[in-house]
């Protein structure tokens, strides 16, 4: 959406106050849409009653990303693609992850099938109190024969309740698949049309609803052409691909074409180019190869291409160091940059800490805290944890951009109470900070023990030094 | 289109009849025939009148042409360019080194080859230390049988892991560590000069009393070298170094904790000493992947385009440590379920890279060879070099 204020969305509202949104004012809802905390539909009389259908509908095309953001599934594994309002993450945010996707072929072998969908809704990893996972299987149709699509569909519908993407460029392939309602109800990304086969692809997308996928990798005045026929024909959801290549210049090509489309629609609000992008780091493997090379190849193309906005992409590998490495880079770009760094300072208890308990240190980096606070947590120490106001920098920067030191420690200290608490007079700082001992010391006349480098190894290391009179 | 269910008779009848009050071939309106009838009596009429609504519903169910559209690039024009620094310096030039690095020069973002071209790849740096440390098992693997000799770590980084620079940090003068005199710490610039014909990256301890004296001294000895003094902070006395860059012509590394304001400053008080631009590097703090990669992504994303746009205290090209994500423990930790860190650990370091690569970082420093591999053959493809051999149309079928 353009730059947008208060009252430009405040005039499209009831204006009555109701309060059934939550919020007690329609100002203030005003003012929750422009931060994109709601959506205009979340203003219940505005949906419910017909003599606000003039406002909806005007409220609605003022708020709308200049790239659509399109459903891809159903229920609670439904993904949102796109609906992304800048090029930079740091201009507003970027809206809806990445939506990653794993292939399986209809070549393999039922229970082959049945063991990679499992695997891929298998994987899960929590990092700092969110889940991160997969999102889509792509199930490629490349036996070319519909009664062997149609059996692969069927396993991956048992054994994984992601949505898919429907893969082949044959439509009388998918139409075989799309016959059953079942199939047609979980709203498949259908992929893909392209301009030979566009005519029967958009008859399908259109038939059973479902967002369609524009191939053309000749050049973008091409998939242009094809993405403004398809709509023209009456498909609205749509998904770009540009065509992946993962080598030499046509790597080059691919990255210069994410930007250019991207660039297109947010910059140029050109008509054409204003949907979600679809990258295929899959075809690393196009030319055969072996892991773990391929996989490492394959990840960190696929890292690239998050990173100039993709938003789907299709993975052939399962490995877990790629899919951890992945899914995190895109926890981090998909990080709201308006979100506080930091967490307050001053002191945290684990479990019922007494007067003869540890006193750990740390600084208030979000993600620092949040790493420590888990692990003292996870590994059961009981103990007081000091929390460093350092601006929201992590150990080492801090450190070493002094903001971190001795006398913070010892206001730290001395407004914590923590002298009042404890009888003893010992502080263990991470490792990073080990520099700091002997300044810590002379300013607080508290003794130093410089604890692990990280903190999956508190316990372990607590083991060893605490309580102090073992040694 | 009529259910199939329709008698095909009648079915016929109404198409035709539809067609032919379109064409105005024949007057049948007001004409009420039963089927049986319409065929029998017409039937030399209708069948010509049948080929041709034949032909007429062939034409009118050719769907329509693909839309024509063209496609010319929303372009940027950037007032602003980011100043060349030129790390190494040859014979000629003053120095003794076989090859020479160039970084930055940039006229629009990283790798946007459709808008600009820019002049210079970033360059990867492979860090070699004066002490053996101690190292997350992965990159001690690599390197374990060197780590004695900083000559010999040295050598192998540039003659079998293709570093391009040698980033030689004299961790050994931390007062913390062995804290070397650092007379004695000299001898190790010396023995890498000699060692390598790269450019050279020269880093202190970290320690913001002993870095200056270290630094300054560094850069006497490498006199004429063009090598980068890594680093410079507000909280140290930065002016020392400065003055030993300027006096044997080496870079200065700027560096500030994650604040775009900061890092400007800093810049900008490096710039009033005297010291020429080119001779700058900023970096405002690598973040790992996992630990914040996304604030030193914004960053170096948003001191970019400042510097694009024209901000002169922001124009010097970005140092990132990569090497930092081995401080996280998905790097180096042994964990079954997230894959053998021997593979886990480099892609850490190459994914932290490689994202960085695209915000906007010039030079890398890097711990593992395989970053130091991929991130290079990376580079060259955005840069357009290589071939592209692949047929991608049918991926979908002939993907193994």
């Amino acid at each position: 959406m353009a730059k947008l204020s208060l009252l430009d969305v405040y005039k499209y509202l009831p204006q009555t106050n109701c309060g059934e949104c939550g919020e007690v004012t329609c100002m203030s809802f005003a003012s929750k849409v422009l931060e994109r905390k709601y959506k205009p539909t979340d203003c219940p009389p505005l949906v419910k009653d017909e003599k606000y259908r003039d406002k909806l509908q005007a409220l609605s095309k003022l708020v709308a990303p200049p790239v659509k953001a399109v459903v891809i599934g159903k229920g609670n594994v439904a993904v949102t693609v796109g609906g992304k309002e800048v090029m930079y993450r740091h201009e507003l945010t970027w809206h809806n992850p990445t939506a990653l996707a794993v292939d399986v072929s209809d070549l393999d072998p039922p229970e082959k099938i049945e063991e990679k969908c499992k695997k891929i809704e298998a994987f899960r990893v929590i990092r700092i109190g969110q889940e991160l996972s997969l999102d889509l299987v792509a199930v490629r149709a490349a036996s070319g024969d519909p009664n062997r699509f149609e059996k692969a569909v069927e396993v991956v519908r048992k054994s994984c309740t992601y949505p898919m993407i429907l893969c082949s460029l044959d439509p009388t392939v998918l139409a075989a698949v799309l016959r059953k309602p079942e199939v047609a109800d979980s709203k498949p990304l259908l992929y893909a049309a392209t301009k030979e086969n566009w005519r029967e692809m958009v008859v399908l997308a259109k038939k059973y609803q479902c967002p369609l996928v524009a191939f053309e990798p000749t050049s973008l005045a091409d998939l242009k052409s094809l993405v403004l026929t398809i709509r023209n024909a009456g498909v609205e959801d749509i998904v770009l691909d540009p065509g992946t290549y993962t080598e030499g210049p046509g790597l080059k090509e691919t990255l210069n074409k994410f930007v250019m489309i991207r660039r297109a629609a947010i910059k140029a609000e050109e008509e054409g180019l204003g949907y979600p992008i679809l990258g295929v780091p899959a075809v690393t493997w196009l030319d055969g190869g072996e892991d773990p090379v391929k996989s490492y190849e394959e990840t960190y193309l696929a890292a690239v291409m998050m990173a100039r906005s993709a938003d789907i992409l299709i993975l052939h590998t399962l490995q877990p160091y790629a899919l951890l490495a992945l899914t995190t880079l895109r926890q981090n770009l998909y990080t709201d940059p308006r979100k506080p760094v930091a967490v307050d300072p001053g002191l945290r208890t684990f479990g019922q800490p007494d007067e003869n308990s540890p006193v750990l240190l740390t600084t208030n980096f979000a993600l620092t805290y949040y790493t420590v606070a888990n692990d003292i947590e996870a590994q059961g120490n009981t103990c007081y944890l000091l929390v460093a106001n350092t601006g929201g920098l992590a150990v080492e920067c801090s450190v070493a951009g002094g903001q971190l030191n001795a006398s913070v420690v010892k206001s730290l200290i001395d407004e914590s109470k923590i002298e009042t608490k404890v009888k003893h007079r010992k502080l263990i700082i991470p490792q990073l900070a080990a520099r700091l001992k002997g300044d810590i010391e002379d300013a607080t006349q508290w003794e130093v023990i410089v604890g692990p480098r990280d903190s999956s190894e508190i316990k372990e290391f607590l083991k060893k030094v605490w309580p102090p009179e073992k040694n | 289109m009529a259910s199939s269910k329709e008698d095909p008779v009648n079915e016929l009848i109404r198409k035709v009849l539809d067609l032919v009050q379109k064409f105005g071939e024949i007057e049948i309106e007001n004409v009420e025939l039963s089927a049986e009838e319409f065929r029998l009596t017409f039937q030399p009429v209708v069948q010509n009148v049948v080929r041709r609504a034949e032909a007429a519903l062939k034409a009118e169910e050719k769907p329509p042409e693909l839309i024509k559209a063209t496609f010319t690039p929303y372009l940027e024009k950037f007032p602003g360019q980011i100043v060349e620094v030129q790390i190494g310096a040859t014979k000629s030039e003053g120095g003794t080194r076989g090859k020479v690095v160039k970084i930055g020069g940039e006229r629009t973002m990283p790798f946007y080859s459709f808008e600009a071209a820019n002049p210079n790849k970033p360059a990867f740096a492979m860090d070699v230390f004066d002490m053996p440390i101690p190292l997350a098992k992965p990159v001690k693997q690599m390197v374990e049988d060197v780590m004695h000799d900083p000559a010999e770590w040295a050598k192998k980084c540039v003659n079998k892991y293709g570093a391009q620079i040698v980033s030689l940090n004299l961790v050994s003068t931390d007062p913390l560590l062995e804290d070397r005199p650092v007379q004695q710490a000299m001898r190790s610039v010396e023995n890498v000069l000699q060692a390598v014909d790269v450019p050279l990256i020269i880093g202190g301890s970290g320690n913001p009393q002993k870095d200056p004296f270290v630094l300054s001294k560094a850069a006497e000895v490498a006199h004429g070298e063009k090598v980068v003094l890594n680093s410079v902070s507000a909280n140290m006395d930065y002016k020392t170094v400065v003055k030993a860059a300027k006096e044997h012509g080496h870079t200065v590394v700027a560096f500030t904790p994650m604040d775009m304001n900061n890092q400007k400053r800093l810049n900008r008080l490096l710039l009033d000493e005297g010291l020429p631009k080119n001779q700058i590097v900023q970096d405002p703090t690598t973040a790992a992947l996992g630990y914040g990669l996304e604030y030193a992504f914004s960053l170096e994303e948003r001191i970019k385009l400042a510097g694009l746009l024209g901000d002169e205290d922001l124009q010097m090209p970005i140092m990132a440590a990569a090497s930092n994500a081995w401080g996280a423990r998905e790097a180096w930790m042994k964990v079954e379920e997230w894959g053998p860190r021997e593979i886990r650990g480099p892609l850490w370091e190459t994914v932290t890279c490689v994202a960085l690569m695209m915000a906007g970082a010039d030079l890398f420093m890097i711990s593992h060879p395989a970053t130091v591999r991929v991130a290079r053959k990376l580079a060259d493809s955005l840069f357009g070099e290589g071939t592209c051999e692949q047929k991608i149309e049918n991926w979908i079928t002939s993907l193994k």
